[in-house]
């Protein structure tokens, strides 16, 4: 009998991982030091973590680390997906520190919670296996599910993290029926060999069955439709802050495996998922843009906007090739930047004590305060797609690599559901500089690490929109390995 | 790499505008003087372009190049022709008498108001000049939010409906014009190996014709129809002027509407020739609809206002006749009529702003008998109102009668129905000015008019001097065309491979 050979431990390849759940242990600890009353300090950590994690990123770029029997691989594409997530984290955590005090909900559980997500994500993008993959959505979801539920007191708290965990446990059912099946029909777990099983057999139908579950579970996770029913009532439900962590951090990780699984590994099965994809893209960036419409509630409008841009990134995954999946990559760069931001400007607002989520809210907040309102009108800008902000160039290049790919129909659809999202983005643009405030204003809360996250999101739009070139090459340059 | 002067004169504005935000929000009166400084500066520079540009050459000039988006074959191109030196010196010319217009009327957020201006005259200089369709496209899209601030924020009653109103229309135009230019970019890519925005090289493509090239000129054309507006897709319009303070109805006349026709010139004719020759009957009868359809709607106008909105549609109508009788007189008078139509009509809609100034109305029936109160007023009114309606002598009737004697080589019979135009443009002017200003003084209120101030006198003085000197003389604006325009029309018939006058005529 072969003694079974231990697999080599290569700890290197999750180097971003590690620093990020040894920040998240270490936060652990220090909540229970004092000072008790302020955790500003907690914040302050975690973001040390994120930005050591960020350069561990950045110093590993170009190299093509696998470990754990390729379950693990740190390639570019990873790690570009690594950079997103960290910078969306650390947005969030600025935005945190002051706002979290100011609700009364700040804690050391909230920062370690966040650093766990965080690394649940950047395994998610370097997930080479269903395995690890699940376990990695796992972690990350886990953690956002008691996110959303932070704000103890208030009603809408338990039903966003009740929902959000009921609904994402169902999900994740789907999920792990469907990598059984795959299993089941490949007898391999792994992207590379499940992709060559593929290959082998495109039609087997319980590897198909496998991976539709899988999708399935994918569609939830990115709240595309007709999967997308919980992330409204989450969205507003859930402390802003972490709002904003689901909207950027967790879709930016979800997308990473759907891009390595269906772009990447099921290549030769691309026309059977081509037409299901193109619809599900379709009807995903309609139904959010024309339910956003109705939404006077700021956090439900960005909810199905965010639906919305979710079925545009899909038109990327239709399209696939190195245009669409780059074209994703770029668009998830400028979609963290922009709404990372814009739901940072919310964190900022509050009036007569209460965050100011309404529309109405945000009436003569252009003549109160001008910079923060000018903020918020490019972060909104950025989403209509109006150059040259990133939002715009994010929505040129997947509508180009649609053109390429021979879906115009697509693309014609996808820009026309941009102008019909101009008119709810513009509402709020309304209530900023043409409408005059009923009642106490809106008022910024000042905070100085929410207004650094914010400089940091308008420094991100503006450079993505006028600059994309070098971003765009790095994106290139991520999916290249994959797509060899 | 140093910028050129046509880099200097497109980011002039902006750069002003991003110093004026420095400026504290109080000092008022530094903020406007800034910003009309700025304007004139860039005015200042850009009349160096007319007079070192080469009337001879109907190549682009003063180009500058640089890459920006190297992979992708999108450039900074930027430069000018005939065509385009008429359009950017209007822009620079009216901006700063649209600043100053403003002078007294604008007293709310004083600084918002003059930066967004700014902004806008770098976006419409922008469209003019670039010479790539990605950055085209970059400043046509974002040259509509300072637009859309300008009439929702300083607009009247009614003012967000039709700030909306404007950018929905706008917006469902141009993002299909987006797939189109994709969608162009990638055909020339397959046929020619070559990926680029770059419209020069573009244009000497010769495209097959086919369901690709129709659908792309529709989406072009549509995009470029709603600015203009061609009937029937002018129904933004009204709203928009109406609502319009008046420095922005006399950019947004004055300008923004010959972005549309532009395009037509500029993309749709040289790119897709075969579709452009194959619509354009289409477009031939929809201008001459618009013409007397505008001419009619102006005539029972009650609001003065609304009364020149509607009479832009018909005007645009005669530019579109122009462009689409793709021969010389035709062109020529098009390009002119761009010219004149900005001056008049952002002409009368300052004199429009001037009266409402004062009596904060601009129903017709309100006045009457304004000459006996102020006279100096009225007689510059009747000036710009006769320009406007195409008196001989003035600017209007150059290009008018050069559209018309291009029509009438291409149908008679709709030269003739586009002349109806010209006769309902005095009566509904004519009828207006007399209801306005002769007979006796009808309101009480009226009496106490104050005659033009030395600020008005400043801002008209330049405008009449342009509608007279264009009226008497005009080959100082139509020499630096014609050379572009023989060139353009050559284009168009050597891609289409027909002789475009023979088949118009059939």
């Amino acid at each position: 009998m072969t003694p079974v050979a231990a697999p080599p431990v290569a700890l290197g390849a999750l180097a971003p991982v590690l620093i990020v759940v040894g920040t998240a242990l270490a936060i652990l600890v220090l909540d229970l030091l004092p000072p008790r009353e302020r955790k500003t300090h907690l914040g302050v950590v975690t973001l040390a973590g994120l930005v050591a994690a960020l350069f561990t990123t950045i110093a590993a770029w170009g190299g093509a680390g696998r470990a754990f029997r390729d379950m693990i691989v740190l390639d570019n594409y990873a790690l570009f997906f690594h950079i997103v997530v960290c910078y969306a984290a650390a947005l969030v955590v600025l935005l945190s520190v002051d706002y979290l005090r100011r609700a009364g909900a700040e804690s050391g559980e909230y920062y370690a919670l966040v650093l766990f997500s965080t690394s649940g994500m950047l395994l998610l993008a370097s997930a080479n296996d269903l395995i690890v993959m699940f376990l990695a959505i796992e972690l990350m979801s886990l953690s956002l599910y008691v996110l959303s539920g932070l704000f103890k007191r208030r009603r809408e708290a338990g039903e966003a993290s009740m929902k959000y965990f009921l609904l994402g446990v169902f999900a994740s059912a789907f999920l792990l029926y469907g990598i059984a099946l795959v299993y089941g029909a490949t007898g391999s777990t792994n992207f590379d060999r499940l992709a060559a099983a593929v290959a082998a057999d495109p039609r087997d139908p319980i590897a198909v069955i496998g991976l539709g579950l899988v999708l399935v579970g994918f569609g939830f996770k990115i709240s595309s439709v007709p999967f997308h029913m919980w992330a409204p009532d989450v969205y507003e439900g859930a402390p802003t802050s972490v709002t904003a962590f689901i909207a950027t951090g967790s879709k930016a990780a979800v997308f990473a495996a759907l891009i390595r699984l269906v772009v990447a590994g099921l290549r030769p099965t691309q026309p059977d998922w081509t037409a299901l994809l193109w619809a599900l893209s379709v009807a995903t960036m309609t139904v959010g843009n024309v339910v956003a419409i109705a939404q006077s509630n700021l956090k439900r409008m960005l909810a199905y906007s965010s639906i919305a841009h979710v079925g545009y990134m899909l038109i990327g995954v239709v399209a696939g090739g190195t245009a669409g999946a780059s074209g994703v990559l770029f668009y998830l760069l400028a979609y963290t930047f922009t709404t990372a931001g814009t739901f940072g400007v919310i964190t900022l607002c509050e009036r007569a004590g209460v965050e100011a989520v309404d529309v109405r809210d945000y009436a003569g907040l252009g003549r109160r305060h001008p910079t923060l309102a000018l903020a918020l009108s490019l972060f909104l800008l950025s989403l209509v797609g109006i150059p040259p902000l990133a939002g715009f160039i994010g929505k040129f290049y997947l509508f180009g690599a649609a053109v390429r790919a021979g879906f115009v129909w697509l693309a014609v659809i996808a820009v026309l559901n941009s102008a019909v999202a101009a008119y709810y983005y513009l509402r709020v643009i309304v209530a900023m500089y043409m409408q005059e405030p009923a009642g106490p204003p809106a008022a910024w809360a000042p905070s100085f690490a929410g207004g650094l996250a914010l400089a940091i999101a308008l420094v991100g739009i503006v450079l993505l929109g006028v600059m994309p070139a070098p971003f765009a090459d790095l994106a290139q340059a991520a999916v290249a390995p994959l797509l060899r | 790499m140093t910028p050129g002067l046509l880099t200097l004169v497109t980011f002039l504005p902006a750069a002003g505008a991003l110093a004026l935000l420095l400026v504290p929000r109080r000092a008022e009166q530094a903020l406007r003087g800034g910003a009309l400084a700025v304007a004139l500066a860039a005015f200042a520079l850009s009349v160096p372009l007319y007079i070192r540009f080469d009337a001879g050459s109907a190549d682009y000039q003063f180009v500058e190049f640089a890459g920006w988006m190297p992979s992708a074959g999108i450039g900074y191109h930027v430069g000018i022709d005939g065509i385009s030196l008429l359009l950017v010196l209007l822009t620079t010319f009216l901006t700063p008498i649209a600043l100053a217009s403003a002078w007294r009327a604008i007293e709310d957020r004083t600084k918002e108001f003059v930066v967004v201006m700014l902004l806008l005259e770098t976006g419409m200089i922008g469209v003019f000049v670039s010479l790539d369709l990605f950055l085209f496209y970059v400043f046509w899209e974002a040259m509509l939010i300072p637009m859309y601030v300008l009439i929702g924020v300083w607009g009247g009653g009614n003012r967000i409906y039709a700030a909306v109103k404007f950018v929905l229309y706008t917006m469902v135009g141009s993002v299909l014009m987006l797939v189109a230019i994709l969608a162009l970019y990638f055909q020339h890519g397959a046929a020619t190996g070559v990926h680029t925005f770059d419209l020069p090289t573009l244009a000497r493509w010769i495209m097959p014709p086919g369901l690709p090239q129709t659908l792309m000129f529709l989406a072009f054309a549509l995009a470029f129809a709603i600015k203009v507006p061609l009937f029937p897709f002018h129904t933004w319009l009204p709203d928009a002027h109406v609502e319009a303070p008046t420095a922005g109805s006399v950019i947004l006349a004055g300008v923004l509407l010959k972005m549309g026709t532009y395009g037509f010139l500029r993309f749709c004719l040289p790119l897709f020739p075969d579709a452009s020759l194959a619509f354009g009957p289409l477009v031939l009868a929809l201008s001459v609809v618009g013409i007397v359809y505008g001419a009619w709607v102006s005539t029972v106008q009650p609001d003065l206002k609304k009364l020149v909105a509607y009479s832009s549609v018909s005007h645009l109508g005669f530019v579109m006749l122009g462009i689409f009788t793709l021969n010389q007189q035709g062109l020529v008078g098009g390009v002119l009529q761009m010219v004149n139509h900005g001056l008049s009509t952002g002409a009368l809609f300052l004199m429009v702003g001037m009266l409402y100034e004062r009596r904060h109305t601009r129903m017709i029936a309100d006045f009457g008998g304004l000459w006996k109160v102020v006279p100096a007023f009225s007689a510059l009114f009747l000036v710009v109102a006769l320009s406007s309606l195409g008196l001989p002598g003035l600017n209007g009737f150059v290009g008018e009668f050069l559209v018309l004697v291009g029509a009438f080589q291409v149908d008679a019979g709709l030269a003739a129905i586009a002349t109806t135009g010209i006769i309902f443009a005095a009566v509904y002017l004519l009828w207006m000015y007399q209801r306005v200003a002769f007979g006796e003084v009808t309101r009480e209120e009226n009496r106490r008019l104050t005659d033009l101030t030395p600020r008005e006198w400043a801002l008209m003085a330049p405008v009449v001097v342009l509608i007279v000197w264009i009226g008497v003389y005009p080959v100082s604006f139509t020499r630096p065309t014609e050379a572009t325009v023989e060139a353009l029309i050559l284009q168009v018939q050597t891609k289409a491979g027909v002789d475009v006058a023979g088949v118009a005529t059939r």
